[in-house]
């Protein structure tokens, strides 16, 4: 940088410093601060357990744990990475953080609300380590019945309300964030001129509306079957334990959608800003995200296509799920268009995004074989399927929320990272997670379920990739977690703009102010307007 | 000037002043207005979806066992149904009075509208506590210590655990709004509505008529359904 840089004098993390300051405030933007402990920290705990299952899985023998504590380990890495990580980790973190900034307001519209979101989701995080810590829980992530309602006899009770309380917060941040984006706009910031982040961000609060609240009295109503021995879900009274499961994935499967749909906005703003060009096909891109989100309601039956539904509803299911490639597939390529001709920046972030794009590609493909009936019969509960939606999920979500943190980070801060060092943070994880999971679609279909820890010999060679893979993984994800914490004491000093980005996040200093902005943002153009802007590549 | 009012001028860009109800990140008390009425038509959406799970199970398991439906539904006591329905339309006609009273700033008509809303609230739950003695004296709440006589003793069960959850989840919701009226009464006694400014009477008033329709919906398919059967 050619000009000298210094740094803001109130900004809003400087202006207090209590404790209570920070457990009492209503700043969308601690708020967001406080969702990225307890998310980093389920991070943790989520990769814990998944490194023990990769230790376990190297050898094909059951020698490291026994198979009760394997059902323990994959249930706790599935409910700690979706519930605590994956699903807060976009909207929670960065969407509370960047979305009123993007807007030009100066919160989000309800702050306490946002505040009691945060409490009632470590309460439901509590319940859930309390589950971990005092035996675990066995049943998968899935909760199905009757291994949920009768078999198991470990934490399923406490587990169950850990998500369901963990679902109000979800509700709650939904209401909060759609009346916002619908209420908190800037003068002049029309629907159209909005960044792809808030449609995407718009969508995710559609989905956590819609969808949240039948997750949250289906597990109610299997605690309460657990508990009092009610009947809704139990077989010897004649009940239907598939209801349970068009319950669940009626939300599960959404979630997978709150899961992508922000970090995929994060790409659009990441591929705009560094290819210096507005988004190819704006409104396209916008659209997409709202179809993502209304098909995405239209498909959950894919998941029980083995568990007896009729072979016309999985006919139409799997019509459906095909049809939910297409608005991923405008998303993808509209990406790729706005990179073509672009002056290309590559930079960290956008290192991050070109990774997302290559495996969210593999994930989202492969997608497509699952979502074909027969050959799902023979895919289904193997590894292909794991390895499917771990390049979503990790691919996909994981690398969109790297890709945005690291794009938002100076602003956060206020510091900027080692560059040298995110770029081979992101090269080793994207080489580390295609060594975990691409021999997982081999193995998955050569055979091996999931869910075991056992296996033959022969699947020895690539399970040993996969582990190795896995270590890979975890020396980029704990570099990460050095460079970003050396750049809050060691970083240069970002200014407002560092990336000479478009957005109204950047036209105020950096960290921002307490209040966002000194005077009310007026917007006159349209998003990614990089044509009008001098381009600086440093 | 403190630095809280420096902070606090700062945070509006100037010093104007405004109603004291209007937070400090709304622009002007209209926005802020719209914002929480439409949080709360929000809110309900969720609130059909959540109501909507048990009402999906209801339909799946009605359709397969219609008789046990209809001898599960004869245990039930239509009269006292019928005098919480009632007692419910009436408490949504108080709660209707008590908006347009701070509609139009009458602060006492208001208190007393709410309170007498509360009463009938409570009258209702007062009367459910007694429907589900009757059906615990009556060994009718699912579990091990259930006891029904006849083929269909299985389904009867589902149907009386989808009666307690979707009555149990409704009672909870009165409970909640309970709470939220009696602070709100409070709120209207100390005088902090005014025609300018009544949007908490108002949102609160969406959620009683909410709870109530969930009512409505829930009578006739707990307590008429036997009917229905024997028409079929």
């Amino acid at each position: 940088m050619d000009m000298t840089l210094t740094a803001p004098r109130v900004t809003y993390l400087n202006h207090e410093h209590t404790l209570k300051s920070w457990l009492l405030t209503k700043d969308h933007k601690r708020i967001g601060l406080l969702y990225m402990g307890v998310v980093t920290f389920a991070f943790f705990l989520g990769g814990v357990f998944a490194s023990l299952i990769r230790l376990e899985l190297a050898t094909p023998a059951g020698d490291l744990v026994s198979a009760d504590t394997y059902n323990k380990m994959f249930t706790m890495h599935g409910v700690a990475m979706v519930f605590f990580v994956l699903i807060p980790a976009v909207p929670a973190i960065l969407g509370n953080f960047i979305l009123p900034l993007m807007l030009g307001a100066k919160d989000v519209a309800f702050p306490k609300i946002n505040l009691l979101s945060w409490y009632i989701f470590v309460i439901g995080f509590l319940f859930t380590v309390y589950a971990m810590v005092t035996g675990g829980v066995d049943t998968g992530w899935t909760f199905y019945t009757p291994y949920s309602s009768r078999a198991s006899n470990t934490n399923v009770m406490a587990t169950g309300l850990g998500v369901f309380i963990t679902g109000f917060a979800s509700i709650l941040t939904g209401v909060n964030f759609m009346v916002t984006i619908h209420r908190m706009r800037a003068p002049g910031l029309t629907w159209f001129r909005l960044p792809l982040f808030v449609w995407a961000v718009y969508a995710t609060a559609l989905v956590m509306i819609l969808g949240t609240p039948v997750i949250a009295i289906t597990v109610l109503a299997l605690a309460i079957e657990r508990f009092l021995h009610f009947g809704i879900f139990d077989a010897a009274l004649g009940g239907d334990p598939v209801l349970f499961q068009h319950m669940f994935w009626f939300y599960s499967h959404p979630a997978v959608y709150i899961m992508i749909l922000p970090p995929m906005g994060a790409i659009s703003e990441v591929i705009a800003t560094f290819s210096r060009k507005p988004i190819f096909g704006y409104s396209f891109v916008a659209f997409s995200s709202l179809a993502i989100a209304i098909f995405g309601f239209l498909v959950w039956a894919h998941h029980m296509f083995v568990s007896g539904i009729s072979v016309y509803s999985a006919l139409v299911f799997s019509f459906l799920t095909y049809a939910v490639a297409i608005p991923s597939a405008v998303k993808t390529f509209n990406w790729a268009a706005t990179m073509y001709r672009g002056a290309i920046w590559l930079k960290a972030p956008m290192i991050w995004a070109i990774a997302f794009l290559g495996l969210f590609l593999v994930g989202g493909l492969t997608g497509l074989f699952t979502a074909s009936l027969g050959v799902d019969v023979h895919l289904h509960d193997t590894y292909f399927v794991v390895a499917h939606f771990h390049f979503i999920m990790v691919g996909g979500a994981i690398m969109g929320y790297f890709a945005g943190l690291h794009y938002w980070w100076p602003k956060i801060t206020g510091r900027m990272y080692s560059d040298i060092w995110a770029k081979v943070a992101a090269i080793i994880v994207f080489v580390g997670f295609n060594l975990t999971f691409g021999p997982q679609f081999i193995l998955g279909y050569l055979g091996m379920p999931r869910r075991y820890h056992v296996y033959p010999e022969e699947f020895q060679v690539l399970n040993v990739f996969s582990s190795a893979g896995a270590s890979l993984l975890g020396v980029g994800y704990v570099l990460i977690a050095i460079y970003l914490v050396a750049s809050l004491f060691k970083g240069e000093l970002a200014g407002d703009n560092p990336w000479h980005a478009t957005g109204l996040e950047w036209t105020t200093q950096s960290p921002p102010l307490p209040h966002n902005f000194e005077t009310q943002p007026v917007v006159t153009e349209d998003a990614y307007e990089y044509s009008k802007r001098e381009i600086k590549v440093v | 000037m403190s630095d809280a009012a420096a902070a606090h001028a700062g945070a509006h860009g100037s010093g104007h002043a405004h109603h004291p109800a209007q937070q400090h990140h709304f622009d002007s008390l209209e926005q802020q207005h719209e914002a929480a009425t439409l949080g709360m038509w929000l809110f309900l959406v969720t609130e059909v979806l959540f109501f909507g799970g048990l009402f999906l199970a209801y339909m799946l398991y009605r359709v397969w066992y219609p008789a046990a439906w209809a001898e599960g539904s004869n245990e039930l006591d239509v009269q006292l149904g019928a005098i919480n329905t009632a007692v419910l339309i009436a408490s949504s006609l108080t709660m209707a009075l008590a908006v347009r009273g701070a509609q139009t700033g009458l602060r006492r008509a208001t208190v007393n509208w709410l309170l007498l809303t509360m009463v009938l609230g409570l009258t209702f739950l007062v009367i459910k506590y007694f429907e589900y003695y009757e059906k615990f004296e009556h060994h009718h709440v699912p579990g091990p210590n259930f006891v029904f006589e006849g083929t269909n003793a299985g389904p009867v069960q589902i149907y009386f655990s989808l009666y307690f959850l979707m009555t149990g989840l409704h009672a909870t919701h009165m409970l909640i709004g309970f709470v939220l009226l009696s602070v709100i009464a409070w709120m209207a006694h100390k005088g902090r509505f005014s025609p300018e400014w009544y949007t908490p009477v108002e949102i609160s008033g969406l959620y009683w008529h909410f709870v109530d329709i969930v009512w409505i919906f829930l009578f006739p398919l707990l307590y008429l359904v036997d009917r229905a059967h024997h028409f079929a």
